[in-house]
């Protein structure tokens, strides 16, 4: 055996090795930093604006469609929500901070009860100006939603740039919120 | 004979009269089973490994329903499958087609059978070269030896 074969075969499941911890290391690292997500899906919407719809109000407040979205004055957020979501029921406390910092939130009851609607905002307060209800869900599936809650991030020109599926924690808020309201402020 | 006309003529009709209700939709067997093949090809998004046509979740059921109006109305398999990855991004399709994101996937079978035969050459033994023929000094010695 030549040294050189002699040195392949033992230095290529070396380095196999080697490079598939690294690379698992660096995903549980990710993972762990809430910086990686492999249930995640990438949003088709991103980059796009929202595809047309007309909701109405829920709860006595005014619903929207997706004109109303063409340009708002600064970025903002459409939450889908249900008040029988229980991550919805974790993350309403950060809505309500957000909303105080000013941030803009509108949000849309996904095949929600009116009733159990009204009971969910008046115990855990009401962060959204406009509140829609899609009661059907469809306009949830044209938006490519898949479950409660998501949250979209629309900038100045109405363009979706990110989509966040899950109650938004600290994390995402300080991690990957905060800069883009930076970065589109 | 007339009777026999009257069934020859009549069990196909009825055949093609019959139609069956899944998911709030009325449709014939034929569309039933184009849209079951539509369904079984796509992700359900909620529980990730199951197709829409196996899960049970609700999202699953609402998008079997809109398959089945979009196959009564006579739209295309390819247009259904085009209405749900302008929705749900590629992801949704449990067969990714071959793009930039899953090239190395498709070629992961021929890497790995390149990689193989390169260890079963790395790993290759090579006979032992056969030793030089004895010369006579060398067999007298050996002689020698066994005695």
């Amino acid at each position: 055996m030549s040294p050189l074969r002699r040195r392949l075969l033992f230095g290529i499941p070396l380095a196999l090795a080697v490079a598939g911890g690294e690379g698992f290391y660096i995903i549980l690292r990710r993972m762990q930093q809430n910086d990686y997500d492999p249930h995640a899906l990438p949003s088709p919407l991103i980059g796009k604006r929202p595809p047309a719809f007309n909701l109405p109000g829920a709860d006595g407040m005014q619903g929207f469609s997706n004109t109303d979205l063409l340009a708002p004055p600064k970025p903002m957020l459409v939450n889908w929500f249900a008040s029988w979501c229980m991550p919805c029921l974790q993350e309403a406390p950060m809505l309500m901070k957000l909303a105080k910092t000013g941030l803009e939130i509108w949000g849309i009851a996904y095949q929600d009860h009116p009733q159990d609607l009204a009971n969910f905002i008046s115990t855990n307060g009401n962060p959204y100006t406009r509140l829609a209800a899609d009661a059907s869900g469809l306009t949830a599936i044209n938006w490519g939603v898949y479950g409660v809650p998501e949250t979209y991030f629309i900038d100045k020109q109405g363009i979706v740039r990110w989509r966040y599926a899950g109650a938004l924690t600290d994390d995402v808020v300080s991690g990957t919120l905060q800069p883009l309201l930076q970065k589109y402020a | 004979m007339r009777k026999l006309l009257f069934v020859l003529v009549l069990v196909p009709a009825l055949a093609y009269a019959q139609t069956l209700t899944r998911d709030g939709v009325t449709l014939t067997p034929a569309q039933e089973a184009r849209a079951e093949d539509i369904g079984s090809q796509l992700r359900c998004l909620v529980c990730q490994n199951e197709s829409i046509e196996g899960s049970s979740a609700d999202l699953a059921k609402q998008l079997r329903t809109i398959i089945r109006q979009q196959v009564v109305a006579g739209d295309s398999s390819k247009s259904i499958m085009n209405y749900m990855v302008q929705r749900y991004g590629i992801f949704v399709l449990l067969m990714p087609p071959f793009m930039r994101l899953t090239w190395a996937l498709y070629a992961s079978p021929f890497i790995g059978i390149i990689l193989g035969f390169f260890g079963y050459w790395l790993m290759r033994r090579t006979k032992a070269e056969a030793p030089a023929p004895l010369t006579d000094a060398d067999t007298r010695r050996l002689d020698e030896l066994l005695k």
